[in-house]
């Protein structure tokens, strides 16, 4: 890992991760959310750095198992924060991570169950007015109070950002993997409770929700007033599309024109 | 060409009847040489000779092309309609409101995805035929896009700039906050895409301090919610929907309404009139960073350079891909003959690719390998086989050996990389 090189002085190092409760696609079973899980082991690559996991729980009677599943990734406690039920979770996370006053929040990108908008690390971002960052790959270094990241964007590649810190950090997929969770250690990590005023979601109280419903498939639909032309486009092999044709060119011209398309197209470094 | 059709009953009285002394001469004039299949009868109706259907192939067997390609060459004065434009102008004038939409803009021009969400605009935009609002796409820094307004924007508002290039979210918030000052869209549309709509979308919103609608897929007018409009949005990783009046600012899937296709409209460059506020960024970018092509997945990579069984230097083709740097790919034979791993095949049965650019080396173009890259955006084909199917696919077909054609591209690309190093040496 490259970060290992240069974390040693990541001492003193405050990261706060936090973490949800993740449903698993195919059997629904509450289990650590993917996303999270990868955040978690970010923060604890990361050595030298002291790590606190934090969960605002609604209800949180079988879930218990699902966080226990974090501690089992080799941290002593969870801070749960303890709301009602129907509760928007942002206001008591803005106020405990106000207390906490960690360098470094990291997030998952969207959470598995509820609405799932993704949008807690905005509005976290807005609350408390530090730099929000998406998809984070890796952290590179941490120096005086400037984070070096890896930020992934689609299409595997990378873009390499500075933030300063304090700073919220969200972790998709491409994110590397989390580690196993360990049964001793889950079981032995204890939960830090304590309560903070809710603040209920009144407009989610308002919403339908039911499963998910298929989504049409699109059609392709040919808008032509003859059937010769709808026929073709409905058994279209190859046609000319119009595009430039090059013979009799020697290669160095043929180069040069796919050179000049290339550069064109933003492809080449 | 007028697309008056002018008979000349007399004419065709002749055509029809083969005793006639000048039935041949006026066969010649309608048929344009060959005796002609089908002509216009003397009631209007169209009458066919199936018998002077097709023509003799180079066999002596008689062959007939149904793609109308021949049939078409042999109108009478080719009166063939041309694909005429019929979508209707559309110009708002004074619109009633506005309707912003935040393309993604991937490598400067609309994807599917930015076409869609104007479709959604349109949707918002012209549900009342007697006050109907605009659509306003806010777009950032350079692009190649030309047709705008066939994908019904009727305002365009153009961020240029240096600010604008790179990845500065800070920067583009405080200029759409600067848009919802001046022109105070009723409803702010964008991609819910990881290309940048999906992380400016929930800036944007939560610096609006609206909260939007994520991963909407479908938008209904229903006359009990307060804006008129209800949403349907995924929520819980894809697997419940939540249907909820339209907040507004919505984050929209693909496919979430269809794309214009029927009108053409005006996309009439606007400004703002203020400057836009100087804002610090605590973000910083220090540009993207190089990665293994090698290392890219497939079906992921934004530059293939695919290689098919006209490849016979594969040394040559290994050292074009890393000087490219482009993801290898290969088509069915390279890999059975084992000059590629199977893991690097494209088609039906191997990967679909959604490469940008698409370079396809001696690969003949067969079905199963087209489909694979039915959404590549652009398609360079270098063959030897001018009529190949690959040739009539690509946008750029150069014909020529393989080999030769990467040799050349990649001393050229090797020119252009040392004009880079002396011009960074010189500043
Ligand atoms: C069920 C089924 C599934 C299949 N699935 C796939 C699939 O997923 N992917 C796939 O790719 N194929 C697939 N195929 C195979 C496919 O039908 C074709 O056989 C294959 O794609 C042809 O590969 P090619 O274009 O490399 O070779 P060829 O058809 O041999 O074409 C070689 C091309 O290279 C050109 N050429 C030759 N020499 C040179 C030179 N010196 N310089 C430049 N050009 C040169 C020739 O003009 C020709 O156009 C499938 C077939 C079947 C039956």
């Amino acid at each position: 890992m490259p970060h290992n090189a240069k974390s040693s002085d990541n001492a003193g190092l405050n990261v706060a991760v936090l973490v949800s409760v993740g449903r698993h696609p195919l059997t629904a079973r509450a289990r650590r959310a993917d996303q999270d899980a990868r955040a978690v082991e970010m923060a604890l690559t990361l050595s030298g750095a002291a790590v606190r996991l934090v969960h605002a729980s609604v209800d949180d009677s079988d879930n218990e198992a699902a966080l226990r599943s974090y501690l089992g990734m080799g941290i002593g406690e969870v801070n749960l924060i303890k709301q009602a039920s129907g509760a928007d979770v942002v206001p008591a996370l803005v106020t405990s991570l106000r207390d906490m006053a960690p360098q470094l929040v990291l997030t998952g990108t969207r959470a598995e169950t509820g609405e799932g908008s993704g949008l807690v690390p905005y509005l976290l971002s807005e609350a408390l007015g530090w730099p929000v960052i998406s998809g984070l790959a890796a952290v590179e270094s941490i120096e005086q109070g400037v984070a070096t990241v890896l930020q992934a964007l689609p299409r595997g590649k990378r873009r390499r950002l500075r933030v300063r810190l304090p700073a919220i950090a969200t972790v998709d997929s491409s994110a590397p993997a989390a580690r196993q969770s360990a049964f001793g250690p889950a079981r032995r990590g204890e939960f830090d409770t304590y309560a903070c005023a809710s603040v209920m979601d009144e407009l989610q109280a308002k919403w339908q929700v039911q499963p998910a419903r298929k989504r049409p498939k699109r059609l392709k639909i040919v808008k032509s007033s003859s059937a010769r032309d709808r026929f073709k486009a409905a058994a279209a092999k190859a046609e000319s599309g119009g595009g430039q044709l090059l013979s009799d060119v020697s290669p160095e011209q043929g180069a040069e024109a796919i050179f000049a398309l290339l550069k064109e197209e933003g492809v080449l470094r | 060409m007028s697309d008056i059709i002018r008979r000349d009953p007399r004419k065709e009285w002749i055509a029809r009847n083969r005793l006639h002394p000048e039935h041949l001469e006026v066969l010649a004039e309608l048929g344009g040489g060959a005796s002609p299949s089908e002509w216009m009868g003397p009631n209007g109706l169209t009458r066919r000779n199936p018998h002077a259907v097709g023509f003799i192939g180079p066999n002596g067997i008689k062959r007939i092309d149904r793609s109308g390609a021949q049939q078409a060459a042999n109108q009478p004065g080719s009166r063939q309609a041309q694909p005429k434009d019929t979508r209707r102008r559309v110009e708002i004038e004074t619109p009633a409101f506005m309707v912003a939409v935040v393309p993604d803009l991937p490598g400067g021009r609309l994807s599917s995805h930015d076409r869609d969400l104007l479709g959604l605009a349109r949707q918002l935009a012209d549900a009342d035929a007697e006050r109907p609002g605009a659509v306003l796409a806010v777009i950032f820094g350079e692009h190649k896009e030309s047709v705008f307004g066939e994908a019904g924007v009727d305002r365009l508002l153009h961020m240029d700039g240096e600010e604008f290039s790179g990845y500065l979210p800070e920067v583009r918030i405080a200029a759409l906050q600067s848009v919802e000052r001046e022109l105070a869209p009723r409803y702010w549309l964008l991609p819910d895409s990881p290309l940048g709509g999906a992380e400016l979308g929930r800036r944007l919103a939560v610096r609006l301090g609206e909260r939007p609608a994520t991963q909407v897929w479908q938008v209904e007018a229903d006359a009990d919610s307060d804006t008129g409009w209800r949403c349907t949005a995924r929520g819980a990783a894809g697997t419940s929907d939540i249907t909820r009046a339209m907040p507004r600012v919505a984050l929209a899937l693909a496919e979430c309404a269809e794309p214009v296709s029927e009108t053409r409209h005006a996309a009439q460059p606007v400004e703002l009139t203020q400057a836009l506020p100087e804002v610090l960024g605590r973000i910083e970018d220090m540009g993207e960073v190089a990665v293994d092509p090698a290392s890219v997945a497939l079906a992921e990579a934004e530059f293939i350079l695919s290689a098919g069984n006209g490849v016979k230097d594969w040394d040559g083709y290994h050292h074009a891909a890393q000087v490219l740097g482009a993801t290898e790919g290969a088509s069915r034979v390279a890999v059975d003959d084992g000059f590629m791993p199977r893991d690097r095949q494209v088609g039906a049965t191997g990967t679909w690719v959604s490469a940008r650019v698409y370079v396809a080396v001696g690969i003949s173009g067969a079905i199963q390998h087209l489909q694979g890259i039915q959404s590549c955006d652009k398609v360079v084909a270098i063959n030897l086989n001018e009529g190949c199917d690959m040739v009539k696919r690509a946008d750029l077909a150069v014909i020529g050996d393989a080999g030769e054609i990467l040799a050349a591209l990649v001393a050229r690309i090797e020119r252009y990389r040392e004009q880079q190093q002396e011009n960074r040496d010189a500043a």
